[in-house]
């Protein structure tokens, strides 16, 4: 079943993006190896959506590299798939026709079987309109993942739920990467789920890493474990003390 | 005991309408109202059995029907395609929407003299007219539509690589519907607004010329009669603008059939 490999392997070179006179990424290095779990976490404004629409080649970079696989990104990111922080379903497509959209010339079945993974297999009759939030995000999980792609991008995902349907996102996601291998990069404001899904944090300040941090603590991972706390006290002290030290910078716009 | 009651609350709004066209009857028949000023509804109803036993009636409904729809299709399509053409290319806005914005401010009925001097009173003139009456609010609205269009829906269908002719079928064009769908509806109350002025005016066939003609008869249960054909022209093209949005935006929160 596992297919080993399968995730994509990440380079960037040099990575810098500059909105007008405002710099958002400076000369940003950083390799990702396949299938490894990246969550990118830091303040508003710090780049971390920037990056992400870099790498799914929604925007050209100021200057600097990104290889896939030792290969340059030129245009779109075809090996990529982007859930929002909103599900951005198709309102006018059912359930099943909104996950076909990852497929698209396929057969049905291949969509039916990622509506099984996320557990909405009996909803794929429906209007968008009928789930609720968390149900809508599953159906992107599901869009996102029924092509098997080498990378999955996600902006904020969870940001939009309630506290008991993210942690239970969280698992079925966690589920999903350990099964399917991709490699995956979260970006999240929320320190408690990166230690909880990530083999690695990257703490962006100012369009800097400041933080690059590997968790090894075995999966599935117990929220109450000392070591889990204390590594949600360490990023989140380096969070703290980045607020104090860096300017100011204005939003960006980010992926909406 | 509920069944009753429920039947008696169906019939609640049409109590007014009764009740007015019995009074109406009743006023009539005591010579209150002139025949002059109004006729009886007995004798509206006598004038619309008589009409259609000559199979005058059908004839002007026909021609008047044919060219409602021939205006709001030529008017349509054309109003349909430049608001696709200025919603998704700023550079047909920019050289396109000025001009549109300033002549929509012309009330269309104001170019009837003009019309009548380039057209006379032939098929040309009714059409027209029609034509320009459906253009604009099916030009706005499907401008408008398209610009409202989820932006974020349109970056999302870029990510999952559909191409642009893929981006307009599966994403610009439903969702850009609904608004379309409200122009249509204001364009369908346009369209026979503007073919009543038009008929009345300049014509020698339709509905509008059937009441004139009976103007000058003195035929004043006619004129009634025509008046009342065309509000229920008007509730049909209404009730297939409902269809259309009832079919169409199943998935919207607005037509939701509870």
């Amino acid at each position: 079943m596992i297919r080993p490999n399968l995730g994509a392997e990440l380079h960037l070179l040099q990575l810098s993006q500059i909105y007008g006179q405002h710099s958002v990424l400076r000369d940003l290095n950083l390799e990702v190896a396949a299938g490894q779990f990246v969550a990118i976490v830091g303040r508003s404004g710090c780049g971390k959506s920037t990056l992400l629409r870099l790498i799914a080649g929604l925007e050209r970079s100021t200057s600097g590299r990104i290889l896939i696989n030792g290969e340059p990104l030129r245009s779109l990111n075809l090996d990529a798939r982007v859930m929002f922080q909103d599900a951005r379903l198709l309102p006018w497509k059912r359930v099943l026709q909104n996950v076909r959209l990852g497929i698209r010339h396929r057969s049905n079945d291949r969509a039916i079987w990622a509506l099984q993974q996320v557990g909405l297999e009996e909803r794929s009759q429906d209007f968008p309109l009928v789930l609720s939030g968390g149900q809508k995000q599953r159906v992107a999980l599901a869009r996102a993942l029924v092509s098997n792609p080498r990378l999955l991008l996600l902006d904020e995902p969870l940001s939009a739920l309630d506290a008991l349907t993210r942690r239970e996102m969280q698992q079925l996601i966690e589920l999903l990467w350990q099964e399917q291998r991709f490699t995956a990069l979260l970006v999240t404001h929320d320190v408690d789920e990166a230690v909880a899904l990530a083999d690695r944090i990257i703490l962006l300040e100012a369009g800097e890493i400041a933080l690059d941090l590997t968790i090894s603590l075995p999966r599935p991972r117990d929220r109450s474990h000392p070591e889990f706390i204390r590594l949600v006290e360490q990023v989140l002290a380096q969070v703290m003390r980045s607020n104090q030290t860096a300017q100011p910078i204005f939003e960006v716009s980010t992926l909406r | 005991m509920i069944v009753q009651r429920s039947r008696l609350k169906q019939l609640i709004p049409w109590a007014v309408p009764i009740s007015l066209i019995l009074l109406w009857q009743f006023l009539s028949q005591i010579g209150f109202l002139s025949t002059r000023v109004l006729p009886a509804p007995s004798a509206v109803v006598l004038a619309a059995i008589q009409l259609a036993r000559s199979g005058e009636l059908f004839r002007h409904l026909l021609v008047s029907t044919i060219r409602a729809f021939s205006g709001l299709a030529i008017g349509g399509s054309i109003g349909f395609g430049l608001g696709l053409l200025t919603g998704s290319l700023p550079i047909a806005e920019k050289l396109l929407d000025t001009t549109v914005q300033m002549l929509r401010n012309i009330p269309h009925l104001a170019m009837i003299p003009l019309v009548i001097l380039w057209f006379g009173i032939g098929e040309e003139a009714k059409l027209f007219l029609v034509s320009i009456g459906v253009f604009f609010p099916i030009y706005l609205n499907t401008f408008h539509g398209i610009r409202t269009v989820d932006r974020g829906l349109i970056e999302m269908g870029k990510v999952y690589g559909l191409q642009p002719a893929e981006l307009f079928w599966q994403i610009v064009l439903p969702g850009a519907l609904p608004a379309i769908l409200v122009g249509l509806r204001y364009a369908l109350g346009f369209m026979w607004l503007t073919l009543i002025v038009a008929e009345t005016i300049a014509s020698d066939s339709g509905i509008g010329y059937m009441a004139m003609n009976a103007r000058e008869f003195m035929r004043t249960d006619v004129v009634v009669f025509s008046i009342l054909m065309y509000s229920l022209l008007g509730k049909i093209a209404d009730t297939i603008a409902k269809f259309l949005e009832t079919n169409l935006l199943q998935w919207h929160p607005s037509y939701q059939i509870a």
